[in-house]
């Protein structure tokens, strides 16, 4: 039993003739990192305004919020995945289905990938928007329309900016969590980064080349994006304004 | 809108769904938490201690596993596992090759005898995957419980003359469990939900079993809604239950 190494793989001919396998995985993180920002988008505007509403003193708005993170939270991603590639089609009228089945193979499954990863992610950014909300003393709120502030300006003045600022430490994890789900996308045939060193290692039968450089990508990426999150947090922070220590949570 | 589909095949194909493909997941789930917890418990002990020798290799397992993907993790073990396996059981075959050097032989063939990479299978496989993947995620958990439990009972226990480890069974760890129930108990839903994740193995779980079933009758939609719809009411209710717990452990302390 000896495992052949060869570290030189990576600057080898990939058999679809168009680089080398270096270029796969490069080409496989820029599919990674477009899904994730794409979904990224829907997830935090999407999860702001649903996570909002679940604040507000209207109880059918916040029972329709909670339903909808509820239905979101408690189906697998993966499940959720196929829905959106599978069964949305065949549901939706004829002709728009038709128009999605038809779309060109990168496309085809990068969309449902995208709305699949921002929906999913949304109802867990709204649960942090609700908690930093409700994490801030009721005083803040009164305060606001004693001032006269309508309901919607206290929310845009007084109480957003502050929530926003106290959950940033777990919407940086929720934003590193859509870029390691977006691998998921690899059942529905996107050629994400992870689908990238599984092809490479079932074309070249380099298995431990393959995923370590896989691995290694996503290490980058994830320190990457915490340096970078805690240099956004110190430019924003309100000198005087401690942000609260968050409580553990359970996450993937 | 549902003309056209044929929700008789969910009934025909229930009792392969839930004797194989169930049966599989809630085996998997219950096997991955029980070792998760365990491993995970260990890890955040060994990142507490002030040993750089214990807390840096925790540190680093438990960030590794946390900046991965999980279905890049079930690819890792999947090739992995049966080189480790061959190469640790072919040592052990060698050091004594009557006794459990033998049973090994059994179990896993001559491959042990001859040092080659060893047949794990597909569950065994997925346990272990699940086993250390979750553990770095419960470590973080039950990290939280043991900083949450106040000095003075870890003095307190010292003072009785407790050593480290009965001074975590007796003292910290009872608590830190009771303190972080309800957390643990969260995440081993969201492992629940995670085992999905098998399918990229081609194994037979709940949904794997219906992939089947969906791709055999050509009834994506009617099989993938059911899915759906299973486990959005197994989550459901034992995240309610999981808020129920939360709220009596509350008014206890």
């Amino acid at each position: 039993m000896s495992y052949n190494w060869n570290w030189g793989i990576f600057w080898q001919p990939a058999p679809d003739g168009t680089g080398v396998y270096f270029g796969w995985l490069i080409s496989g993180l820029g599919w990674t990192l477009a899904t994730a920002l794409m979904a990224w988008v829907i997830a935090l505007s999407l999860g702001s305004a649903v996570g909002t509403l679940r604040t507000t003193p209207v109880a059918w708005v916040v029972r329709l919020g909670n339903a909808y993170v509820e239905v979101f939270r408690n189906v697998p991603l993966l499940v959720q995945m196929f829905l959106w590639y599978f069964v949305l089609p065949e549901l939706l009228p004829k002709a728009l289905g038709d128009a999605m089945k038809q779309m060109v193979p990168p496309w085809a499954s990068f969309w449902p990938a995208v709305l699949c990863l921002g929906f999913y992610t949304s109802a867990r950014v709204s649960e942090q928007v609700r908690a930093g909300i409700q994490s801030l003393p009721s005083g803040q709120r009164m305060a606001g329309t004693a001032l006269g502030l309508t309901l919607p300006q206290a929310y845009r003045f007084v109480l957003l900016p502050q929530a926003f600022r106290i959950i940033l430490p777990p919407l940086t994890s929720e934003f590193m969590n859509i870029i390691k789900n977006s691998a998921v996308a690899l059942t529905i045939g996107l050629m994400e980064l992870t689908a990238r060193a599984r092809s490479m290692q079932e074309f070249s039968f380099q298995v431990f080349e393959a995923f370590t450089a896989a691995t290694v990508i996503y290490i980058l990426v994830t320190l990457i994006v915490v340096f970078g999150m805690r240099w956004v947090e110190k430019r924003v922070a309100v000198p005087g304004l401690i942000s609260a220590a968050g409580a553990p949570q359970a996450g993937h | 809108m549902f003309s056209g589909f044929d929700f008789d095949v969910i009934e025909r194909s229930l009792p392969y769904l839930f004797r194989e493909g169930m049966t599989f997941t809630l085996t998997l789930t219950a096997m991955a938490m029980t070792g998760g917890i365990v491993f995970g418990t260990l890890l955040a002990m060994a990142r507490l201690s002030s040993a750089a020798l214990f807390n840096v290799p925790a540190a680093t397992y438990v960030n590794l596993m946390r900046s991965v993907p999980l279905v890049l993790v079930i690819f890792w073990f999947y090739f992995l596992v049966p080189w480790i396996g061959g190469w640790v059981f072919h040592k052990i075959y060698l050091l004594n090759p009557q006794g459990i050097g033998s049973v090994l032989v059994q179990l896993f063939g001559n491959a042990v005898k001859d040092g080659q990479t060893i047949q794990v299978g597909a569950f065994w496989s997925s346990v272990i995957t699940f086993t250390l993947f979750e553990a770095a995620y419960y470590a973080e958990i039950m990290r939280a419980g043991i900083q949450s439990i106040a000095r003075g009972q870890v003095s307190a226990g010292q003072a009785l003359g407790l050593n480290y480890w009965q001074n975590m069974g007796h003292i910290v760890l009872p608590q830190a469990f009771r303190n972080m129930l309800p957390v643990l108990l969260t995440q081993t839903i969201i492992l629940f939900q995670d085992t999905s994740l098998v399918y990229v193995l081609s194994i037979t779980d709940f949904l794997g079993a219906a992939a089947k079933i969906a791709q055999r009758d050509g009834r994506l939609v009617e099989m993938y809604l059911f899915v759906a719809v299973v486990y959005f009411v197994v989550s459901y209710t034992l995240s309610y239950g999981v808020k129920h717990l939360q709220q009596r452990i509350a008014i206890i302390r």
